[in-house]
């Protein structure tokens, strides 16, 4: 059983400049139409933190924010996001500071493998960004979207609240300070 | 100070946790090595067909596809077959036959992802579909076709296995006053992980090492397995590194040796360059290793007043193609003879037939402690049949016969010496924090109104810590554990374990373990595993075995370590080791406690001011030989509403008290639970993979295999007992698999309860809208 | 899970589109929120040798109403729940839209989409047939208006040509006391539906049904409007009665199969009850309650 040889370049499938804004940073980057985001950002970008759970749009692990909105990377082409703007959990830390979110989690035990965690985080953040003080049941339905085996949800919600609060305190002390 | 240290008791927040928040975990697929490779698997869309040709032209000729691998080319490298760890052998790929839908049938190597798959959609394979069959017990009848032509014994009978008094517990049920009787199917579901399972592969040909950097459980036992299978190809075992890293979840389906990683390991050492292959979920779902699929029959014996005497089960285990279960080797039904339960049947007798079908391979995989699962749920249902049977509270007749505190530690018929338990006390407990009576009576109230609601209560006794090396071994290999601790010379230590987290926090528990035993800040703990070349050899962790026996290793290395130290400081003190006591995390003169030195003074001068005579360093290694299993138990107590429209169950409540002996980290424990009952309501209610007569999967991805979300989690009340194992150097018991064992009864119980007063007595798992709407339209009582 | 190769380019405005469709030799797909078509991708099931790009054109995601409602095809799912026209006026939008797929999808997901891919398991059809809508698409030969009862021809097959853009939805001006409903039965939240029912009933001043009209989700080929049900509503008391023997009718024009998602006699059965309570809710809703 013989092993070919590698061919020189990719050959064959026509590739596309894209221009996105991943965490702030401009990558410009030649891709095959069919590359998928998600793949985009793991392989092309080197940014493993997001992650591949199914293969059916199901479990959210993928979950990455377009122009600020939680969506599933899986089910999207690179290719789509030409000029957009893309907020994974490598951009959730700024300046070594936790996001309200990951303090949450990591405050309310919200993760125990991992492997939901960054997709499920990026639903969060985007949930609180819309929504300062989300019930149980509004934080259950935002998160219906992103599939975890390992904690049951219920310190995942808990994580979440946390995040909302931590995230309203900080606002209103910057209210007071601004007065 | 024990909040301090971070010691045992304490939540302390996970140590873990920095790189995962940040998206900077190490999971397989994150792996990137120069000049790496891509391989994607082929596989079969028939359950049982003669291969009459594998035409790879059309692959081979995309250009960046480098090679196709079939089971041709694995005959003259004797790979073709492997052994399972059950000792059957499994098919890697087939030369002639495939014998289950999804088996790997040739393997593609490409210079990039989406060129394997494009390799392997240009595949042609031209087959002979032959007939199938997918029904254990049709397959064990005369004449049905044969599904391993391989074998000598021309049957689909793979093994007959049965403990206890079969005569005895025969006479018990003639005489006994009342016997329930119940068939109870436990379908197949899978563990899905949320990540799949990989490998990257580097075989280096200079220095003739292989690494392997795999989502197993097992690394060293893994290891081992590859010089056993491959060593003919030149791997030797102290030149393969398996390297177990971040694994995004394994609940035991990350045990198993699946074709892929053969196959990876085989291109890698064919091709030169590492290799790496991610499993899709289809994949995962399709052909790795399945859990349950028991065919049981199970019969209670009792008194008129509900004083159980005997049980008697017979099951037919559906193994599908290959018996590739993970068992330990003496118990091809795993621990599944637990199935006495918390009651103290005096007579029992349990018989288990494995049956080979046009299936995936597989068993034990979902969180089940090895068959566990499947005994507690049938004993907790039995009750329940016993107790509508007999009209008695299922509270009451369970309080009534529970095995008593004081009889431990206690031998049960089936031959299992529990360490303790405290039965009622978990119940009492489960029924006071969900208001037990006041349930009953609002379920009286209901059904005067034609309404549905239902109590189920689950009172298990779960059996992990495999195991002494008396009886348990996986492939010969004992099934110890194993911990290795070094202190440095500034205080810090470093703790390296055989067993291997997927989630569990071992980072960080362990850490607590020896921060307890040493005095040292758990921060101050570094814990690592997964790493064969450094670990020291261990059997891995799942059947919640990672704290009874490698949290024994560790213990009793910190305790030699302590030995040690001692001796230190009393050299440090200028005192007789005699007159030295550990108190308050610190070695001090009996009594005087201002003549004291800390464990990293004794650390510090284990390196520089040691006595003259003894070894430098401050380090030690234990092998854990438990002497015996640990039984965790518990009490939980579901309720639920049926909507009479459409069938849907509803849960309104879920209390869930459990002990697991000595708690090290509340925090993790809760969690755990959390998990745990959620992989126990996902079957209940959800999850099941069923295939047609002709071998096709019903339901092969996410799209049908029905994951809970946070929707359809209840939010999970929890409580605790705390029972002390005796035997255990810490008195942990181990918990997580516990709420997946325990919840599916009560689950189960309170759909049957809410239905009893119908004539209803039982309703197969998963209890899915329209098989509860169909008994609703039979007794009348559809809306 | 990874795609065939194809061709892709990004359409300026909606006369751009169709001149690409109409010039790819039926190769050309449409590419909006990709929800429905790039999972079918991935698998292979649908392999298009080109895809057009149509998330770039403007004006195509905006609602008005002006006397009838005019909502805009690629508008996302997760917008629509979110209006405050649909929500106050239009409430059976909001409860279709809420319950496609999860959050996550709805995001991408796009009206126009779900109605022209005619998956008979998405849940918009049924509730645009209860709405009595009509579809606004585009195509090389200028723009058609196709009532919505002759939008749906089969399974994963509309009136739509293969060079012509579904471009507006547009809903009739709501009578006063006027009310709907859309109910969907699923395994799990994310699912399909077992069986869904979309029902719109206008009330007369003594509060009897004078018009109705229902929608079914999943239980045939295309989404069905159960008509015979409806001539079984008209100039009714709304009474138990007379919701019963309406879902019973909604359940006789049903023509579920088994599956995954159950027996055929099950989702029947399941239109029945659905029926039933989405006319209350609707109801509920015309007489001014949630």
């Amino acid at each position: 059983m013989a092993v070919q040889t590698a061919p020189a370049t990719s050959a064959g499938q026509k590739l596309r400049k894209i221009k996105v804004l991943v965490n702030g940073a401009a990558h410009e980057v030649e891709v095959e139409p069919r590359t998928l985001l998600v793949h985009f950002l793991r392989e092309n970008l080197g940014m493993t933190g997001t992650h591949i759970g199914c293969d059916t749009t199901n479990c959210g692990a993928c979950t990455v924010l377009l122009n600020g909105r939680p969506v599933k990377s899986c089910t999207l082409f690179a290719v789509q996001a030409d000029q957009a703007s893309v907020a994974t959990v490598e951009g959730l830390e700024k300046d070594g500071k936790l996001h309200p979110v990951q303090e949450g989690f990591h405050q309310e035990h919200g993760l125990q493998c991992g492997f939901c965690t960054p997709g499920m985080m990026m639903t969060a953040a985007a949930l609180i960004t819309a929504n300062a003080d989300p019930s149980e049941l509004e934080i259950r339905q935002a998160i219906s979207g992103n599939l975890c085996r390992c904690t049951g949800y219920v310190n995942i919600v808990k994580s979440i609240q946390y995040a909302a609060r931590t995230q309203r305190e900080t606002a209103g002390g910057k209210a007071q300070d601004g007065r | 100070m024990a909040v301090e240290i971070g010691g045992i008791g304490q939540s302390v927040k996970r140590k873990e946790d920095a790189r995962f928040i940040r998206g900077r975990g190490n999971y397989v697929d994150d792996l990137k090595l120069p000049g790496m490779l891509y391989m994607d698997i082929a596989r079969s869309p028939y359950a049982h067909a003669r291969i009459k040709s594998i035409d790879t032209s059309k692959a081979l000729a995309i250009p960046g596809v480098l090679a196709v691998i079939t089971g041709k080319d694995l005959v003259p490298l004797k790979l073709a077959w492997m052994p399972t760890l059950m000792s059957d052998k499994q098919m890697v790929l087939p030369t002639d036959t495939v014998l289950y839908q999804a088996q790997e049938v040739a393997a593609v190597v490409a210079t990039e992802r989406y060129i394997a798959a494009d390799g392997v959609a240009a595949i042609e394979v031209d087959y002979e579909p032959l007939p199938v069959v997918v029904d254990p017990i049709k397959a064990l009848q005369p004449g049905a076709t044969i599904v391993r032509e391989d074998r000598e014994q021309k049957d689909n009978h793979i093994w007959h296995w049965e403990v206890g008094d079969k005569a005895g517990t025969d006479k018990a049920f003639k005489d006994a006053d009342v016997v329930v009787k119940q068939d109870i199917y436990i379908p197949r579901i899978h563990v899905s992980s949320i990540e799949t399972c990989g490998m990257v592969a580097s075989f280096d040909k200079v220095e003739g090492k292989l690494t392997v950097w795999m989502t197993t459980q097992a690394p060293h036992a893994i290891r081992t397995v590859i010089a056993l299978v491959a060593g003919h190809l030149g791997l030797s075992e102290e030149r393969i590194r398996v390297i177990s890293p971040d694994i995004g979840g394994g609940f035991g389906g990350k045990v198993p040796v699946y074709p892929g990683y053969v196959l990876a390991i085989g291109a890698s050492v064919l091709t030169g360059h590492p290799v790496k292959w991610i499993e899709d979920r289809s994949e995962n779902i399709q052909a790795d290793s399945f859990a349950r699929d028991y065919h049981i029959t199970a019969e209670l014996a009792a008194k008129k007043d509900g004083t159980m005497q005997a049980l008697r089960v017979k099951t037919i285990a559906d193994h599908g193609a290959f018996d590739a279960a993970a068992n330990p080797s003496k118990y091809p039904a795993g621990l599944f003879h637990i199935i006495t339960g918390s009651y103290p049947f005096a007579k029992s007798f349990v018989e288990v037939d494995g049956a080979y079908t046009n299936k995936p391979p597989g068993g034990i995989a979902y969180r089940c402690s090895f068959r566990v699962t499947e005994a507690a749920f049938t004993i907790e249902r039995l009750v329940d049949v016993l107790a509508h049977e007999i009209k008695k509270d299922p509270a009451e007749l369970r309080l009534q016969n529970f095995i008593p505190p004081q009889a431990f530690p206690y031998k049960s018929s089936l031959g299992w010496e529990y360490d303790s338990g405290n039965y009622a006390g978990a119940l009492k407990l489960a029924m006071d924090k969900i208001g037990y009576p006041e349930l009953r009576k609002e379920q009286i109230e209901k059904r005067k109104k034609g309404e549905l609601m239902g109590i189920g209560i689950s009172s298990f006794t779960e059996i992990v810590g495999a195991g002494p090396s008396k009886h348990f071994d996986i492939l010969g290999i004992k099934m110890f554990d194993s911990c290795e601790i070094r202190v440095h010379p500034t205080g810090k230590a470093m703790v390296r374990l055989g067993v291997k987290s997927q989630g569990q926090g071992h980072e960080t528990t362990f850490a607590q373990i020896v921060a307890e035993e040493l005095g040292l800040p758990v921060g101050d703990i570094a814990v690592e595993e997964g790493d064969t070349d450094t670990a020291p050899y261990g059997l891995g962790t799942y059947a919640s075995r990672s704290t009874p026996v490698a949290g024994g290793a560790t213990a009793i290395a910190a305790r030699k370590i302590r030995e040690k130290a001692k001796l230190i400081a009393a050299h440090l003190l200028e005192a007789s080791p005699d007159d030295i006591e550990w108190k308050n995390y610190k070695f001090q003169v009996k009594g005087v406690p201002a003549k004291s030195k800390t464990m990293q003074e004794i650390a510090f001068a284990a390196y520089t001011n040691h006595p003259q005579g003894m070894e430098a360093g401050l380090e030690a290694v234990d092998y854990y030989d438990p002497p015996n299993l640990t039984f965790p138990f518990g009490s939980y107590i579901c309720v639920v509403d049926i909507d009479r429209g459409t069938g849907e169950v509803k849960i309104r409540r879920f209390v869930a008290v459990d002990d697991c002996g000595t708690i090290i980290n509340p925090m993790i424990v809760e969690g755990q639970i959390h998990g745990g009952l959620t992989m126990g309501l996902a079957p209940a209610l959800y999850e099941q993979i069923n295939y047609d007569e002709n071998g096709n999967i019903q339901g092969g991805s996410f799209m049908d295999y029905l994951l809970p979300t946070a929707m359809e989690t209840p939010s999970w009340e929890t409580a605790k007992t705390t029972t002390p194992s005796p035997h255990h150097p810490i008195g942990a018991k181990g918990v997580g698999e516990s709420a997946t064992v325990g919840a599916p009864a009560a689950i189960a119980n309170a759909v049957v309860d809410a239905l009893a007063h119908l004539g209803v007595r039982h309703i197969d798992i998963p209890i899915t809208p329209w098989k509860v709407q169909q008994i609703l339209k039979a007794k009348g009582v559809a809306e | 899970m990874i795609p065939a190769s194809f061709d892709y380019q990004v359409a300026n405005d909606v006369a751009h589109a169709i001149q690409l469709l109409a010039s790819s030799g039926g190769e050309g797909k449409v590419l909006a929120g990709g929800q429905s078509l790039i999972p079918l991708m991935k698998f292979r099931l649908a392999q298009p040798g080109f895809l057009v790009d149509i998330n770039r054109v403007s004006g195509l995601s905006a609602i008005r109403e002006n006397g009838e409602l005019r909502i805009g095809a690629l508008i996302r799912e997760a917008d629509l729940e979110a209006n405050p026209i649909v929500r106050q006026r239009y409430p059976i939008i909001a409860d279709t839209a809420a319950v496609v797929a999860d959050p996550l999808v709805r995001n991408l997901a796009t009206l126009g989409g779900n109605l022209a891919h005619a998956d008979p398991a998405n849940d918009h059809p049924a509730t645009m047939l209860a709405l009595r809508a009509t579809v606004v698409v585009q195509g090389p030969n200028g723009e058609r208006v196709i009532p919505i009862d002759e939008f749906f021809v089969d399974t994963f097959t509309t009136a739509l040509a293969s060079d012509e853009i579904l471009i507006q939805i547009r809903i009739p001006k709501p009578a006063a006391r006027s009310g709907g409903a859309y109910l969907k039965l699923e395994r799990k939240v994310g699912d399909f539906a077992i069986a869904g029912v979309a029902a719109a009933v206008t009330l007369d001043e003594r509060g009897w049904i004078s018009a109705a009209s229902i929608g079914l989700t999943n239980v045939g080929p295309t989404a069905i409007r159960a008509q015979r049900a409806e001539k079984l509503l008209f100039g009714q008391s709304a009474d138990d009665k007379t919701l019963a023997a309406a879902g019973a009718a909604a359940a006789a024009e049903s023509q579920p199969v088994s599956d995954l998602r159950g027996p055929a006699d099950y989702k029947r059965d399941m239109v029945r009850v659905l029926t039933q309570r989405a006319l209350r809710k609707a109801i509920a809703r015309a007489t001014g309650g949630a």
